[in-house]
């Protein structure tokens, strides 16, 4: 059932938008936009693919795509489910694309509540770890150890002090009936994520790591390969739940260098070798509990 | 037509099945509370065929109501208080995108200190917030009113959201006799719900967008336009209303014995009924006093108010209501709409009923009696006296 | 449908709509002017693998008859399809 890209929608559903070059987030966006198509009905809160998306009369959704509250992906995902089901349609997918700030932090209520509700609905997370949108302050999402404009590297705190919140983990908890992970950097793991969502019944949720070459200090040819590097260096696993299971997609045999992944982005440049060695601590105990607990494929 | 011992939370409740929503989107909220327990019963029993969303919050019951009138159909939420304002965000944005909901909206005080009871500094906080805002004296009008909401929002020309106010308490959970129209009657007045203003599989739409500057003023503008234009299908759809259902409303506003009264309070909501009958006493013992109901707060019937108190010697505006650090807020609307069409009478403000402390009827004489003597004070707390300066 | 640029760009009081629902898909200004270098495909070298495609944050890369195709009105040139291009077709060249 793998999605090669010619499997893929010829026609573009986001095009002419305003992202920065080299914008991971759009990149997610643009590619399950494909793998969903023309009926593919898309809710955007505020945040920057939306801000980049819908300047009127700049409206660059070749689809039905409309912006939310920024706290309200996924509450205004269930209002246009229920509308087009009263309307007696029936081919149409609702799907919510929200950044890290927009899921994990403003926008956790709504997105716990249709889960809960188990509305017919996929929710996208685009996870670029910081409020990029309005210059790069820290979410639940910044990993630990990463500078933004609201954590400053100084010599008395290096960056953002808290790990990433666990959004793949805490869906699963509500018994989502599918959750997955994924990232840019292997674009058809994340297709293949997207189109199973489109064929399960209820709420599935994808996050999705999006590089922002902006927010990171990355040069803005290196999104995809920043993103693929993070799952190779184990900081981040590609894994999916259902029927209440997890599964590992992706079990590197070695790591890649945690510091030479961390050393190339800006955000990080700071971090000490005791930093360093917090991160791969926390990396490799994350790990030990995936291959103890989890289905390896 | 049948009727039935309702409070006004039943009977609005009542005409929102009549009004046959697609899809109901609320979170409990005292004393909002038995609307949504009732239509969950409806819906329960096959009487009403809509989805009902048990959302996690009134930020979610609004936006999910946005989502469904984004989808082309008919929604409606409920909230009070504390819940309004959580939601206020999505207030302007059902209002500028234009998406005519029906909410009910228990009037009840706002924390701290924390109270349930009502008045209505909850509503009246949210007057710019782009919605139509009617604000029902009793059952049958609650009822009533569930009805005509849809009518006026939904007209095209209207296209703005509806936020339908009753007295916590007073009128919420006030139990009286109220007529509970036939449903095919309710159908040849309410017409099913047609627009363009939604995402269409045949018609791709964007929507909800960003717009500068140059042009952001020109929506806003026509937003403007477009609450002037529901005075006129307000009276479109009272006059059908009294065609199909026998029961006439006045409009913006509701006058009695106006025409030639010298002292005349202006008031809004349940405590209307109270001072008509304080009237029709002082009336009998020869006083020449009058009392204006204000039924829609926006759009504000500015000329409409100006009118009625043209021949008055003064008005005074009694308000469950406070703008603190000025005085209330329908006082303040009163007094410019007064000032703008050159209707120069002294006018006073008689705040009252906070946190849902009672107003007597002699608390209302004594303001009709406040306005013959003259008083020095322009702002006035019931029970606590003027403002100090 | 793709997006696209269309004729009437400027909008005045009468052309502002009521409601905030307009018609998918409607561009008025390209992103050209963005970039400092551009890609250039080099047709004898591409094997037509569709990476560069699947892998353009911008939608602007086609492969038609086998080789790709860059719409250089929509191209911010990112560079990100130069790099992931394995056979090496793509070349980054300055703009003039």
């Amino acid at each position: 059932m793998s999605v090669k890209a010619k499997d893929l929608c010829a026609e573009e559903f986001f095009y002419g938008h305003k992202a920065c070059a080299g914008c991971g987030g759009s990149l997610a966006v643009r590619n399950a936009l494909k793998v969903l198509g023309k009926n593919a009905v898309a809710v955007l809160p505020a945040g920057c693919m939306s801000a980049v998306g819908f300047n009127f009369p700049q409206l660059c959704f070749g689809n039905n795509a409309i912006i939310s509250t920024f706290a309200g992906t996924a509450s205004m995902l269930t209002g246009i489910e229920a509308g087009f089901r009263a309307r007696g349609i029936t081919d149409f997918t609702a799907v919510g694309f929200a950044g890290d700030g927009g899921t994990a932090d403003i926008g956790i209520q709504a997105l716990s509540g249709a889960i809960d509700r188990n509305d017919n609905i996929i929710y996208i997370c685009y996870d670029n770890e910081a409020y990029m949108n309005t210059g790069i302050q820290k979410s639940g999402l910044t990993p630990f150890g990463a500078k933004t404009t609201t954590t400053p590297a100084g010599k008395n705190i290096h960056g953002n002090i808290r790990p990433k919140k666990n959004m793949f983990e805490i869906a699963a908890a509500h018994d989502i009936p599918y959750a997955a992970t994924a990232t840019v950097g292997y674009m058809n793991d994340f297709l293949d994520k997207v189109k199973k969502a489109s064929e399960i019944k209820g709420t599935k949720y994808i996050h999705v790591i999006a590089p922002c070459p902006t927010g990171w200090g990355i040069p803005v040819s290196d999104t995809v390969e920043a993103a693929r590097e993070i799952a190779d260096c184990g900081l981040w696993y590609l894994a999916e739940y259902e029927n209440g299971e997890f599964t590992l997609n992706y079990d590197p045999k070695e790591f890649t260098d945690v510091t030479a992944y961390l050393k190339k982005q800006g955000r990080f440049r700071h971090l000490t070798d005791e930093d360093i060695a917090v991160i791969v601590k926390s990396r490799d105990e994350k790990w030990k509990k995936i291959r103890g607990s989890w289905n390896l494929k | 037509m049948p009727k039935k011992f309702l409070s006004g939370d039943e009977a609005f409740a009542e005409g929102v099945r009549l009004a046959k929503p697609d899809v109901i989107s609320a979170y409990p909220i005292t004393p909002q509370t038995i609307v949504v327990e009732r239509l969950s019963e409806m819906v329960e029993d096959g009487s009403l065929d809509a989805e009902f969303i048990h959302v996690e919050s009134e930020h979610s019951a609004l936006s999910c109501a946005i989502g469904a009138s984004a989808a082309g159909v008919r929604a409606f939420t409920a909230t009070s208080s504390q819940g309004l304002l959580y939601m206020a965000e999505c207030l302007t944005y059902a209002s500028g995108g234009r998406f005519p909901i029906v909410m009910m909206n228990a009037n009840r005080s706002t924390a701290l200190p924390w109270n349930i009871y009502g008045d209505q500094r909850d509503s009246l906080s949210l007057l710019d917030s782009g919605w139509i805002q009617a604000y029902a004296e009793n059952a049958q009008e609650s009822l009533d009113l569930a009805l005509m909401s849809f009518y006026i929002a939904e007209n095209e020309k209207v296209s703005t959201p509806f936020m339908v106010n009753l007295d916590g308490f007073t009128v919420t959970h006030t139990y009286e006799e109220a007529d509970v129209p036939e449903a095919s009657a309710a159908e040849n007045f309410l017409p099913p719900y047609r627009t363009e203003n939604k995402l269409d599989l045949e018609s791709p739409k964007n929507m909800a967008f960003s717009a500068g500057p140059e042009h952001n003023y020109i929506f806003k503008y026509k937003e403007h336009r477009a609450m002037l234009e529901a005075v006129s299908v307000i009276e479109e759809a009272e006059r059908k209303f009294a065609e199909i259902f026998g029961r006439s409303y006045t409009g913006l506003i509701e006058e009695y014995l106006t025409e030639d009264a010298d002292f005349v309070i202006v008031t809004l909501g349940s405590i209307a009924g109270l001072c008509r009958e304080t009237a029709d006493k002082l009336r009998a013992a020869g006083k020449k006093v009058g009392v204006v109901r204000i039924r829609y707060m926006r759009p504000f019937p500015a000329s409409q108010l100006a009118a009625a108190l043209k021949n008055a010697k003064a008005a005074a505006v009694l308000e469950k209501d406070i703008s603190f650090g000025n005085e209330g807020a329908v006082f303040s609307e009163v007094n410019s709409a007064l000032f703008r069409y050159g209707t120069f009478i002294p006018t006073y403000n008689f705040i009252g009923g906070l946190g849902g402390r009672n107003i007597s009827a002699s608390d209302i004489e004594s303001i009709f009696e406040a306005m013959e003597k003259g008083l020095s004070e322009k702002i006035n707390f019931i029970g606590i006296g003027g403002e100090r300066q | 449908m793709t997006p696209y640029i269309r004729e009437k760009k400027s909008f005045g009081f009468e052309d502002i709509p009521e409601n905030t629902a307009f018609e998918a898909g409607y561009l008025v200004t390209v992103n050209s002017g963005w970039r400092n270098i551009r890609p250039v495909v080099n047709a004898e070298k591409c094997v037509g693998c569709m990476q560069c495609y699947l892998y353009c944050p911008d939608g602007v890369i086609s492969v038609k008859n086998g080789k790709a195709e860059i719409d250089y009105n929509f191209c911010k040139g990112c560079g990100i399809c130069s790099k992931i291009c394995k056979p090496n077709a793509i070349e980054m060249e300055d703009e003039r």
